[in-house]
């Protein structure tokens, strides 16, 4: 490892036992594949996460698992036990929808209950269960209100004791938190998470949010076009993304045009750019180019050296500060940078650094692209 | 076989295979199949019967167009058609500006009695459509009151069914022109208002292109309401012929099955062509609907909200004077020469042993299309909207369900003559009885009870039922128990409009009936031929007062029912 891996630690609940497997699951709509061969294995106790642009099919994905879609190829097993082709009765989960779909004209109370009460329990116990599961959300009072008289964060926390009643193997959630307001959708976020980690619930999460996949997955599967584009932590995908498309679709990334020199160097507009290796374990994330072969260089805006530059510091540039981006405590500068060619690059500073190296718009800055950080993809 | 597949991809991936059926799964198509089958049974092998019967003769021998030919071939017949529809157009013409303007009053305007305008325009919706040609008799006819106005020219003909479609039809045309106006963005009005735009131009540009698919829709179903009502032409017509009295006349009078057929198939194509029309203009009106819009709300304008109560105000007092003909005629000694006034006529019609009977049959009939229509519209818009499996069938339960608005009643009446009559048909034992009375009845009415019912479960989540079923219930306890509660108020409006209409339907029924199961509808058309005025005019206010009065008690009755139920309706956040 280069280096801590932050989300590892996160991952403490999740065991490397398989909680679900998919095997080549593959879904047509006439002519039109919406996935194709799906290979997937979800960890015992982990908190999975399909995240892609919209269409990608990650839903499509969640509700074959669900059962409530028909693959049109390949098998599904959970625990062992072939689950391909059940009815979703016949399966064990839990369910949470973007619309909470709390049915409005039964209390809180018995919403939650609505799974148990099929079950031939008792009723002092369906109570019990009931409350233990209102105070799990942090909800005890609200057993006798009706949805309506509930916030979107409360009716969504109601939905997910409702889902856990019945103690499920699996929990799927469906963008559970894209009908909230922001500050609602963070609360919940984390809510949600250290539940799930609480009640060591397998757990698959769809989401189009980045910030949401990074913030609450063990391991993110990133999607596009029906296919899986990369399947890591969140810091290998944010720090080794397997391709252009991750890269530009997790976290902000700078492209620059440039064409391979051999020997992980590669022009640029007019100018050579170096990549090194790893200096610890040696890896490189640059790829071997064929010399004269066009490729695509990612740098993440934060992936600079702006002070202590000496001669000696690598992928050095020059460039004309444009247009500052404010967004607190960090500023994204456009960097007109001539030797690069015409695009802009968009660079990360701190607001003290913006102060300290004084930058503001039509200065000129040197700066250096950090040589180990580069992505190279094919063009 | 799991095993085997598990081990060999290839197998797998060259069947197409679906999921196990749940319990649940296989009660939901079962059930669906029997909607399908219903609809088909008493909807699509009458129509096919009919079009079948239309290229036989009459020993079953196939003989192509001969009958289409033969009909067009004569004289009064082809005028037929051609009265048909220029009655029609101008029915379109005056009825549908003027529930244009009612509907604008009422939704645009601030003026006072909104609720009691409204209720007045409902108020030809509760008779049979003989009330009004019997009240412009009254008011016009040889002996009529007003009939000097006419200066000479007789009110039996033309002019007398397009005053009486006008009023049957007025009330359709205001319901559907509301709808359209009611669905107005305020922001396009807020946004002409900041560029100074004139009332006008306001109006020609706004309000009129936001609601033209609410106006073809509207003159579209008055089309077709005047192309296959009989009601109204059969006793003001006289001698002017037009198609749907022709079907009467070749059944009834002559026993012509194969002529009606014909006449049958030709009252069933301007129908059929408007009904394209009117559904292509709905799916743009759904369009409209669903897009996001802020509610338009009038401000007051002292000028313009008088002129309108002037408009209404004279609206209603012509509408008020048909119903309210028909009720002074009922009684009145003997219209015109003795104005005395006598309950005679109302004893007479519930104390005369058929008249009575007529009236409870149409109670019966009433009361049954509300439970067993409200149970069928609702399970099978349920079922095409929120259970899985069986994709192909599902439009195809959609398509007969709107087909049944497109076939008048007359056509369909004919189609159960004989379909259900045919000495091999196993449901044989079906006809003459109040079950196939019932039948028609739902089926005819169908299509407005199918889209209150799908209109209300397309509010409802859609993922309902994937909840349930990750919570192992079977789907029907969440129907039970979620979805009919939720859906109530709608149930009950189909319920309502199922009785009201089955209280004055005629032109379905009128081939159906049986000397035990005669409906007073039938019955007014009855006396009103033997010159049986009162008694005629006493069993349709009757009829106007039953349906009132259920309506008033449904409001009662719903009003509570929903304050017990829908608690967390009223509900909303602290």
């Amino acid at each position: 490892m280069d280096m801590t891996d932050f989300s590892a630690v996160q991952s403490l609940s999740a065991s490397t036992e398989t909680a679900l497997e998919l095997t080549g699951v593959r879904k047509d709509f006439g002519s039109f594949s919406a996935l194709g061969n799906i290979d997937l294995q979800v960890r015992q106790g982990e908190m999975l996460v399909f995240l892609g642009p919209s269409g990608c099919g990650k839903t499509t994905l969640l509700r074959i698992i669900a059962g409530l879609e028909s693959q049109t190829a390949g098998s599904i097993s959970q625990n062992g036990r072939d689950i391909s082709w059940l009815p979703p009765e016949q399966r064990d989960y839990g369910i949470v929808f973007q619309s909470y779909a709390l049915f409005p004209n039964l209390t809180v109370a018995e919403n939650v209950a609505y799974g148990l009460v099929n079950r031939r329990t008792q009723r002092a116990q369906i109570q019990a269960r009931v409350e233990e599961l209102l105070t799990m959300v942090g909800l005890p009072t609200s057993a006798k209100k009706y949805p309506s008289q509930l916030s979107g964060g409360q009716q969504q926390r109601i939905a997910l004791a409702r889902a856990m009643a019945t103690s499920p193997k699996l929990l799927l959630l469906d963008e559970p938190l894209s009908a909230l307001d922001a500050l609602e959708r963070v609360r919940l976020r984390k809510e949600i998470r250290s539940l799930q980690q609480q009640l060591g619930v397998t757990t698959i999460m769809v989401t189009h949010d980045q910030e949401e996949a990074l913030n609450m997955a063990d391991r993110i599967v990133v999607m596009n076009q029906g296919a899986i584009e990369q399947i890591g932590t969140p810091q290998e995908i944010y720090e080794h993304p397997a391709s252009a498309f991750v890269a530009g679709f997790v976290g902000k990334v700078n492209v620059i045009k440039a064409k391979a020199l051999g020997e992980h160097a590669f022009e640029c507009g007019d100018r050579g750019l170096r990549m090194i290796r790893n200096p610890v374990d040696g890896s490189s994330d640059a790829g071997d180019y064929r010399p004269g072969s066009e490729v695509r260089l990612y740098v993440r805006p934060e992936d600079r050296i702006a002070e202590d530059i000496t001669d000696a510091t690598p992928n050095q540039v020059v460039g004309v500060a444009g247009r500052v981006e404010f967004l607190g405590g960090i500023c994204l500068v456009e960097f007109d940078v001539a030797e690069l060619g015409k695009t802009p690059l968009t660079i990360q500073f701190s607001l003290n650094q913006m102060h300290d190296l004084n930058i503001v718009p039509g200065v000129r800055i040197r700066f250096a692209l950090r040589a180990d950080r580069i992505r190279v993809f094919p063009a | 076989m799991q095993a085997s597949s598990k081990l060999n991809p290839v197998l797998l991936t060259s069947t197409r295979r679906s999921l196990k059926l749940s319990g649940g799964d296989i009660l939901a198509r079962v059930l669906l199949v029997a909607v399908a089958g219903g609809l088909a049974l008493f909807l699509l092998a009458p129509l096919a019967t009919i079009l079948l019967r239309g290229v036989l003769d009459n020993n079953g021998n196939f003989v192509g167009l001969m009958h289409f030919r033969d009909y067009l071939a004569t004289p009064s017949l082809k005028r037929s058609i051609l009265n048909s529809c220029s009655v029609a157009f101008a029915v379109v013409f005056i009825s549908v500006p003027m529930a244009f303007f009612f509907a604008y009053a009422i939704n645009r305007s601030c003026m006072r009695f909104k609720g009691g305008f409204k209720f007045i325009a409902l108020l030809p919706l509760l008779a049979p459509s003989l009330l009004s040609a019997i009240a412009f008799i009254q008011w016009f006819g040889n002996q009529g009151v007003l009939k000097p106005l006419l200066g000479g020219a007789s009110i039996y003909g033309a002019p007398g069914i397009i005053l009486a479609e006008v009023y049957n039809t007025f009330p359709h045309a205001m319901m559907i022109i509301t709808t359209a106006l009611s669905l107005a963005d305020a922001r396009l009005y807020e946004a002409a208002d900041s560029m100074g735009t004139g009332t006008l131009r306001r109006f020609f540009t706004i309000t009129l292109p936001s609601c033209k698919y609410g106006l073809i829709s509207a003159a579209t179903v008055v089309f077709t309401y005047v192309i296959s009502d009989f009601g109204a032409p059969k006793v003001i017509g006289g001698n002017f012929s037009v198609l749907s009295v022709d079907v009467f006349k070749q059944v009834v009078g002559q026993q012509n099955f194969g002529r009606g057929a014909v006449v049958g198939v030709l009252l069933l194509l301007p129908s059929i062509l408007s009904f394209a029309i009117d559904s292509l203009v709905r799916r743009k009106l759904q369009a409209q609907l669903s897009a996001r819009s802020v509610p338009y709300k009038p401000k007051p304008q002292s000028a313009f909200d008088r002129w309108m109560t002037v408009y209404c105000v004279l609206v209603s007092i012509l509408l008020l004077s048909v119903v309210g003909m028909a009720i002074f005629s009922s009684f009145i000694k003997l219209w015109p020469y003795n104005l005395e006034l006598t309950w005679r006529h109302y004893q007479y019609a519930l104390l005369d042993g058929d008249l009575s009977a007529a009236y409870t049959n149409s109670l019966k009939l009433g009361f049954l299309t509300a439970v067993f229509g409200t149970t069928a519209a609702f399970t099978g818009a349920y079922l095409t909207e929120k259970s899985r499996g069986l994709g192909s069938l599902r439009p195809l339960v959609h398509l007969m369900a709107m087909l049944s608005m497109a076939v008048p009643g007359l056509v369909l009446g004919l189609g159960y003559i004989m379909f259900f009559n045919h000495p091999d048909n196993p449901l044989k034992f079906l006809y003459a009885s109040m079950s196939i009375l019932v039948f028609s009845t739902i089926i005819h009415y169908y299509t407005s009870s199918h889209l209150t019912a799908v209109s209300a479960l397309k509010a409802l989540d859609n993922e309902f039922e994937a909840v349930a079923a990750s919570l192992k219930i079977p789907f029907y306890k969440t129907f039970l128990r979620v979805t009919v509660p939720v859906c109530l108020p709608a149930l009950l409006d189909i319920a309502r409009y199922y009785f009201v209409v089955s209280m004055a339907t005629l032109s379905c029924v009128v081939f159906l009936y049986s000397p035990d199961t005669i409906l007073s509808s039938v019955a007014i058309m009855n006396l009103d031929e033997a010159g049986d005025i009162g008694p005629a005019a006493a069993l349709a206010s009757l009829t106007v007062v039953t349906s009132a009065l259920v309506c008033l008690l449904y409001g009662w009755f719903s009003k509570a029912l929903i304050n017990k139920t829908q608690a967390w309706r009223t509900c909303t956040m602290h």
